[in-house]
């Protein structure tokens, strides 16, 4: 049996409790919060032993494997203490808040040779993995352009009292939200080296942005843009979509279905045809052992559990995670400094100035009367 | 139970195949009015029972049938809780504890505000959870719910978290306060029956995934073929078509030949498909066993 315990007990916590619980080949031995009350109902309803200091929980209980579901900005913290005691850790998104620190646990874990993953599950979705393999395989060509779009209706009122609205704990579309998105185009195409025009803009929050819009530099080739709005009621849930045009064709991926545009069949990947070609979950995706909400989350526990008996590296690892951060890092930078930069690219010649310039002392002086 | 129950999924942009299709439902059903239609195609076609989560736009189809009683003489709700997305948005936003605040009853009524603040601060599981279960239930007063379900969200949480109690006390909640059986939805059917017998929870109504090409069928065609012929359960069986991938009649032929399925529940948006997929369980009903 592998011996498990998890530190944090929000949504994500008590979601991995259960799917974690229901392995076969896992014990869960712990957990950890420091608000007791759901705490106490676990312990008293499920028999779980419970712990509010995480040092305490990892020095007092033989263990193999932590899972840290805390709020972000705790993450490099939780997962030290766990990669110091030898333990094999799963932390969810989006893997903290600093890239470089991000890439310390990496190193630190790779050269412990200890399992790290980073629970980024899309990279679970199936749809998501059939588009991985085909653009592999190259069956659109030379791919050249990349939409991924995240929308959904996490604030959707101008009000939140979790840290998930406060920046300075890691709330916001961009590392809360769009992270998702940006780790699931760097699993499909590789990681952006660029960054540009990004826009972080609030919609109801006060502290945080609520969209998310950028345009991506992944190779000198190949660009994208990036669009994603948790605030959009429209959407039941999260839905994550993404567009690619190559050379020889496109393709619309999202959780559901795939769909492939292909100009040219020859050399394309067996069982595709030219024109379009649609595959659905309902055929794409395995049967996991135990199913809570989406075979995902499922798969990516399977896929950690695997990972650890066979000692190979997890396909969601801190190095592919601070990836991603630091391309939400770069995207922050860029938000501060790319639109002061058009701005000057867009001030006027000197001879616009003059004819500007009346208008220009007419509304400076209307401002100073106000 | 009815052998046909009508659910709810088209109805509010559920859709496990296609997010466009699932989109153009939501737009289709925007008015209650438009779901009302259906509902009444589905009732003259003699599908008089409705599957449904408690979505707050339920409460309007509540209201329709209250009010004009006289003409569902037969109609009986089957009431899936809790809505789960409402609660985990909710969970998101507010914290796990606020979340659950925000769903205890706001009316200025002294007993459910004692039995709410009192269970809230004794962690006492089981006097919350009436109070949920009775604010879920609010909208069906004075209609007929035979069957109460847990969402399989939910029961699948607690399967996995070993919470065996919140079972027991979903059950004794809605057999001594609503005089209903408790069913129990999962797409992880033969683990659950394992636990429920484990609890004294006999013969259990289980609604599950059963279609021929094991979509969402957790611990294995094998084993869901075994409870489908000889499990101690009354099953019910959904996703039969998984979401259109398998045909209409090649899905109703493997459903229909099991003994212990008791039911079997689909989401139609017209009259001449529930027509089809009625008479299609009819016939086979009689022909595959």
């Amino acid at each position: 049996m592998i011996r498990a315990a998890i530190v944090g007990t929000g949504k994500m916590g008590l979601s991995h409790q259960s799917i974690f619980r229901a392995h076969p080949d896992v014990a869960l031995e712990a957990i950890c919060d420091t608000s007791t009350y759901v705490l106490d109902v676990l312990s008293k309803y499920t028999g779980v032993r419970t712990y509010t200091d995480y040092a305490k929980m990892l020095d007092e209980v033989p263990l193999d494997c932590v899972v840290v579901a805390t709020p972000s900005r705790y993450h490099a913290e939780v997962v030290r203490a766990a990669l110091d005691r030898g333990l094999h850790t799963f932390c969810e998104k989006p893997f903290g808040l600093a890239p470089e620190v991000g890439y310390e646990l990496a190193a630190l874990a790779e050269q412990k040779k200890l399992v790290n993953q980073v629970g980024y599950h899309y990279r679970f979705v199936a749809t998501f993995a059939e588009a991985k393999r085909l653009l592999d395989l190259g069956a659109v060509g030379r791919v050249h352009h990349v939409r991924i779009e995240a929308y959904g209706p996490v604030v959707v009122r101008p009000k939140g009292s979790t840290w998930r609205s406060r920046k300075t704990e890691g709330g916001g579309c961009l590392f809360d939200y769009a992270c998702h998105a940006i780790d699931l185009v760097a699993y499909l195409v590789g990681p952006p080296v660029g960054v540009a025009g990004t826009v972080l803009n609030s919609v109801f929050s006060e502290d945080v942005e609520d969209e998310v819009y950028s345009t991506l530099k992944f190779s000198d080739r190949l660009y994208g843009q990036l669009s994603a709005n948790w605030s959009d009621e429209s959407y039941r849930k999260m839905s994550v979509r993404l567009t690619f045009w190559g050379t020889n064709g496109r393709m619309n991926v999202d959780r559901q279905e795939l769909q492939v545009y292909l100009r040219d069949a020859a050399g394309a990947p067996e069982g595709l045809k030219q024109g379009w070609n649609i595959r659905y979950t309902t055929e794409l995706t395995s049967p996991v052992w135990f199913y809570v909400r989406g075979e995902e989350y499922s798969a990516q526990v399977e896929h950690f559990i695997e990972c650890i008996k066979t000692g190979s590296a997890s396909l969601s690892n801190f190095r592919t995670a601070a990836d991603t951060v630091k391309v939400a890092a770069m995207m922050r930078k860029d938000a501060g400094t790319s639109f002061s930069n058009a701005a000057k690219q867009g001030e006027p010649t000197p001879e616009r100035r003059d004819a500007t310039r009346s208008k220009r002392s007419l509304l400076s002086s209307l401002l100073k009367r106000s | 139970m009815n052998r046909i129950i009508f659910g709810d999924n088209q109805f509010f942009g559920v859709n496990h195949m296609s997010e466009e299709k699932a989109r153009a439902q939501a737009m289709r059903f925007q008015d209650t009015a438009a779901v009302i239609e259906v509902l009444d195609d589905a009732y003259a076609e003699g599908v008089t029972a409705f599957m449904c989560t408690t979505h707050e736009r339920i409460a309007e189809v509540c209201d329709h049938v209250r009010a004009n009683a006289e003409r569902y003489p037969d109609f009986e709700f089957f009431p899936c809780m809790p809505y789960a997305h409402k609660y985990a948005n909710a969970a998101a936003e507010l914290g796990i504890l606020g979340a659950l605040r925000s769903f205890l009853p706001e009316e200025n009524r002294l007993g459910a505000l004692m039995r709410g603040g009192m269970s809230m601060a004794r962690k006492d599981v089981e006097g919350l959870a009436s109070l949920l279960i009775d604010a879920e239930m609010k909208m069906f007063r004075g209609l007929r719910t035979p069957v109460i379900f847990l969402q399989n969200v939910a029961t699948d949480f607690l399967l996995g978290l070993g919470f065996d109690e919140a079972f027991q006390i979903f059950a004794s909640c809605v057999r001594t306060r609503y005089g209903a059986e408790p069913g129990f939805i999962t797409m992880n059917a033969p683990l659950l029956l394992r636990r429920l017998t484990k609890l004294g929870i006999a013969n259990p109504i289980i609604c599950a995934n059963i279609n021929k090409i094991g979509f969402r069928m957790c611990g294995g065609m094998e084993a869901y073929e075994e409870l489908c012929t000889s499990g101690h359960c009354r099953l019910i069986a959904m996703s039969v078509f998984a979401s259109g991938a398998v045909a209409p009649r090649e899905a109703l032929q493997y459903v229909c030949k099991f003994p212990r399925v008791e039911s079997i529940v689909f989401g139609a948006s017209s009259r001449r498909n529930i027509a089809h997929t009625k008479k299609l369980i009819d016939e086979l009903s009689v022909t595959s066993r």
